[in-house]
C-alpha cells in the first residue's frame, strides 16, 4: 500500500519536472501583465498580437511550406529506399541501415554545420531552398525506419502473387504493396512533419539571412528581449506538435494491436 | 492418356552465386496430369517451378508453353497461376477481393466476377465467406482461399509450391484429396512441388523424384516406389533396406555373403550393384526356412505394423510385419525373388548426384 503511494508519487513528480516549464510558459502567454513575476489577468491579446505581426506570420507560413513539402519528399525517397534495402542482400544490407541510423544518432549541430559548408562549397545560395533540403535529409531515415518494418511483416511472395494474378508491376505496386505500406508510410509522413516544425539547429545553419520558420524566428525576437508574443508563439508550437504526436502514438498502437492479432 | 505436351523444359540450367541449382534440366508434362516434383530440401525443384511461373529466368534453355517458347515473358503474362508456400494472401481485402483480383486486373464485367467468385469459393467448400477478412480464417482456410484465388482466373496449368507445408497432418490428408478432386474436376494441369513422399504418392500421376539439381527418377508412383532406378530414389521414397551387394550371374545376387535368387538378368558377372528391399517384403519365419538368419533387436507397434529391425551377422534389416517376433527370437528371412530391387552402382559425376543426404 505504502509502496504503492511512493511509486505514484514518484511518477508525479517526473512529470511535474518535466511540464512545469511548460505550464509556466503557457499560462505567462495569457498574462495581462508584461511582468513574469505578476499575474494581471487573463487575456488573448498576445495571441491577437501574434496574428497581425506579419514578420511572425511569414515565418509561420515558411515553416508549414517547408514542413509539407519536406514531409511529403522524404517519404517518397524514405519508402523508396526502404524497399531497395529490404531487397538488397546482406552486406550492403547492413551498410545502408548504418547509414541510415547514422543521421539520426548524429549530433544535430554537426548535420547542420555540416551542410552549411556543403552548400557554401558547391555555392548554393543559402535560403528557402537549402533549408528545405536540409529538412528533407534529417527526415528521410525516419520515413525508412517506418516503413521497413511494414516490409518485413509483408509475405516475400506478395508482390509475386499479384504479378501471377495477371497485374503489372505497377499496378501489383499500387494495388497491393502501397496498402500493405501505407501505415508505416503515414506515419513516417507525420514524424518528418514533427521534425520538421520542430528543428531550430540545422534550420539556423542553414537558412541563411532574410528567411525565418517559426523557431529561428522566436530565438531572434527573444535576444532582443522577451516579448510575451512568444510564450504565446511557444505554447501554440509546443499544442501542435503534442498533438500531431498523439495521433502518431495512437496510430502506431492501433497497428501493434492489428499485427498482434495476425501474429 | 493423351501424348499432348502442354509444357516443355529444354535444357534449363540455373545457378546462385555459383551454385548449380538446375544442370541441363529437360522435362516435359502433359496435359491434365498431376505431375509432382519431389525432392530434398535444395534439389532445384521450387527454382523449376518459379522458372516455369516467370518469377525466376533460366541462365539457359527454353520454356516451351503450348509450342511457343515463353522464356522471356513476364509473370504477369503467362498463362499459368501458382498457389505459394505460404498463401501470400493480399490482407488489406476481403477474401471476395482477394478472388476476385485476377479478374478485376483483366477488367472483367462485374456480375460476371461475382458468380466466379461463388463458384470458386463452392468449389473449396467455403461458400458463403465473400464478406470475411483474412485474418479470421485458419490456415486450411487461406490455403482454399489462395487455391480459389488461382482457379477462378482458369489458368491452363496451375503451380503448387508446397502448398500444404504450413498445415497440420490430418488436414493435410484431407486437402490431398480434396486437391485430387479438384484436379480432377476442373480437368487442368497441376504442378506440384513437395518434399513429402506420402503426398507426392497419394496424389500424383506422374512423379520426378530430383536431386541436386538432376532428374532422378520419372514415373508413376508405383513405378517409383517399386522399382527405384537408384538408391537415392530408394531412400527417399519410403523406408528400404538398402544394401551394397554384387550381382553374381543371371538372377543370383549375392549380399554381405549369402546368395538371394532374384529375377533380374544382364547385369553381367561379379558386377557390383545396389539392393533395395522393402521392409514389408521381408518376411520372417522359422530358423531353419530362411535364406538367412538373425536376432530379432527391437519391436515397436506402429499401428498397422510392427517395425522390427533384425541383426543378421551384423548386418541391420528393417521389417514390417503384422506378425510381431518378439525381441531376442531368433529367426530366418526370407525374400522373393521379385521383392529383390537391383540398381547399378552411379558412376562418377552422377555419383554425387544421388549421394543420400543424410
Amino acid at each position: 500500500m505504502v509502496k504503492r503511494f511512493f511509486e505514484r508519487f514518484y511518477v508525479l513528480i517526473i512529470f511535474v519536472l518535466l511540464y512545469a516549464p511548460i505550464a509556466i510558459l503557457f499560462v505567462l502567454s495569457f498574462n495581462a501583465s508584461k511582468s513574469r513575476a505578476k499575474w494581471g489577468g487573463f487575456t488573448f491579446k498576445w495571441y491577437g498580437e501574434l496574428f497581425h505581426n506579419s514578420d511572425i506570420m511569414s515565418a509561420l507560413y515558411t515553416t508549414l511550406i517547408i514542413a509539407v513539402l519536406s514531409a511529403t519528399i522524404a517519404t517518397i525517397i524514405g519508402t523508396v529506399a526502404a524497399m531497395s534495402i529490404h531487397n538488397s542482400r546482406k552486406l550492403p544490407k547492413m551498410v545502408l541501415m548504418n547509414a541510415t541510423y547514422i543521421p539520426i544518432l548524429n549530433p544535430e549541430i554537426v548535420t547542420g554545420i555540416s551542410l552549411m559548408l556543403f552548400f557554401i562549397m558547391f555555392k548554393i545560395n543559402l535560403g528557402f531552398i537549402t533549408i528545405l533540403l536540409g529538412h528533407i535529409i534529417f527526415n528521410v531515415p525516419y520515413v525508412i525506419l517506418n516503413v521497413l518494418p511494414k516490409l518485413r511483416q509483408l509475405n516475400k511472395h506478395t508482390f509475386e502473387a499479384a504479378l501471377d494474378l495477371g497485374a503489372t508491376p505497377t499496378e501489383a505496386f499500387f494495388k497491393v504493396m502501397l496498402p500493405e505500406l501505407l501505415p508505416g508510410i503515414i506515419t513516417g509522413f507525420l514524424l518528418s512533419f514533427t521534425f520538421s516544425l520542430d528543428d531550430f539547429v540545422i534550420t539556423y545553419f542553414v537558412k541563411g539571412a532574410g528567411i525565418n520558420t517559426l523557431s529561428t524566428k522566436i530565438y531572434s525576437e527573444v535576444r532582443k528581449g522577451i516579448k510575451p508574443e512568444m510564450y504565446a508563439l511557444s505554447s501554440i508550437m509546443f499544442l501542435t506538435i503534442l498533438v500531431l504526436l498523439l495521433i502518431v502514438n495512437k496510430r502506431s498502437e492501433k497497428q501493434e494491436k492489428k499485427a498482434a492479432v495476425k501474429g | 492418356m493423351a501424348e499432348e505436351k502442354i509444357i516443355d523444359l529444354m535444357g534449363i540450367s540455373k545457378s546462385y552465386d555459383g551454385n548449380i541449382v538446375l544442370d541441363n534440366f529437360n522435362l516435359y508434362i502433359r496435359k491434365n496430369e498431376f505431375l509432382t516434383l519431389l525432392g530434398p530440401s535444395g534439389c532445384g525443384k521450387t527454382t523449376t517451378l518459379r522458372i516455369i511461373g516467370g518469377f525466376e529466368n533460366a541462365d539457359s534453355g527454353k520454356v516451351i508453353f503450348e509450342g511457343k517458347d515463353i522464356s522471356t515473358i513476364p509473370p504477369h503474362k503467362r498463362q499459368l497461376n501458382t498457389v505459394f508456400q505460404k498463401y501470400s494472401l493480399f490482407p488489406h481485402m476481403n477474401i471476395e477481393e482477394n478472388i476476385a483480383f485476377g479478374l478485376k486486373v483483366k477488367k472483367m464485367d462485374k456480375q460476371f466476377i461475382k458468380d466466379k467468385v461463388k463458384y470458386a469459393l463452392k468449389l473449396v467448400n467455403l461458400e458463403g465467406f465473400e464478406k470475411r477478412s483474412i485474418n479470421s480464417l485458419s490456415g486450411g482456410q487461406q490455403q482454399r482461399i489462395a487455391i480459389a484465388r488461382a482457379i477462378v482466373n482458369e489458368p491452363r496449368v496451375l503451380l503448387l509450391d508446397e502448398p500444404l507445408g504450413a498445415l497440420d497432418l490430418k488436414l493435410r490428408q484431407d486437402m490431398q484429396y480434396e486437391l485430387k478432386r479438384l484436379q480432377r474436376e476442373l480437368g487442368i494441369t497441376f504442378i506440384y512441388v513437395t518434399h513429402d513422399q506420402e503426398e507426392a504418392l497419394t496424389m500424383s500421376d506422374t512423379i520426378v523424384v530430383m536431386n541436386k539439381g538432376k532428374i532422378q527418377q520419372i514415373g508413376t508412383p508405383e513405378d517409383i516406389y517399386n522399382e527405384p532406378k537408384n538408391a537415392f530414389v530408394a531412400d527417399f521414397i519410403g523406408e528400404s533396406n538398402l544394401f551394397d551387394a554384387t550381382m553374381l550371374q543371371d538372377e543370383l545376387v549375392e549380399i554381405f555373403g549369402v546368395k538371394y535368387p532374384c529375377v533380374d538378368k544382364n547385369f553381367g558377372i561379379n558386377t557390383p550393384v545396389d539392393v533395395v528391399i522393402r521392409p514389408e517384403d521381408v518376411n520372417l519365419v522359422d530358423p531353419t526356412d530362411g535364406i538367412t538368419t538373425g536376432t530379432v533387436t527391437s519391436a515397436i507397434f506402429k499401428g498397422v505394423h510392427y517395425e522390427m529391425t533384425v541383426d543378421s551377422f551384423g548386418v541391420e534389416w528393417l521389417i514390417h510385419s503384422t506378425k510381431l517376433s518378439q525381441t531376442g527370437t531368433e529367426v530366418g528371412i526370407n525374400v522373393k525373388p521379385f521383392d529383390i530391387q537391383i540398381m547399378y552402382k552411379p558412376k562418377g559425376e552422377d555419383a554425387e548426384a544421388v549421394m543420400l543426404d543424410e
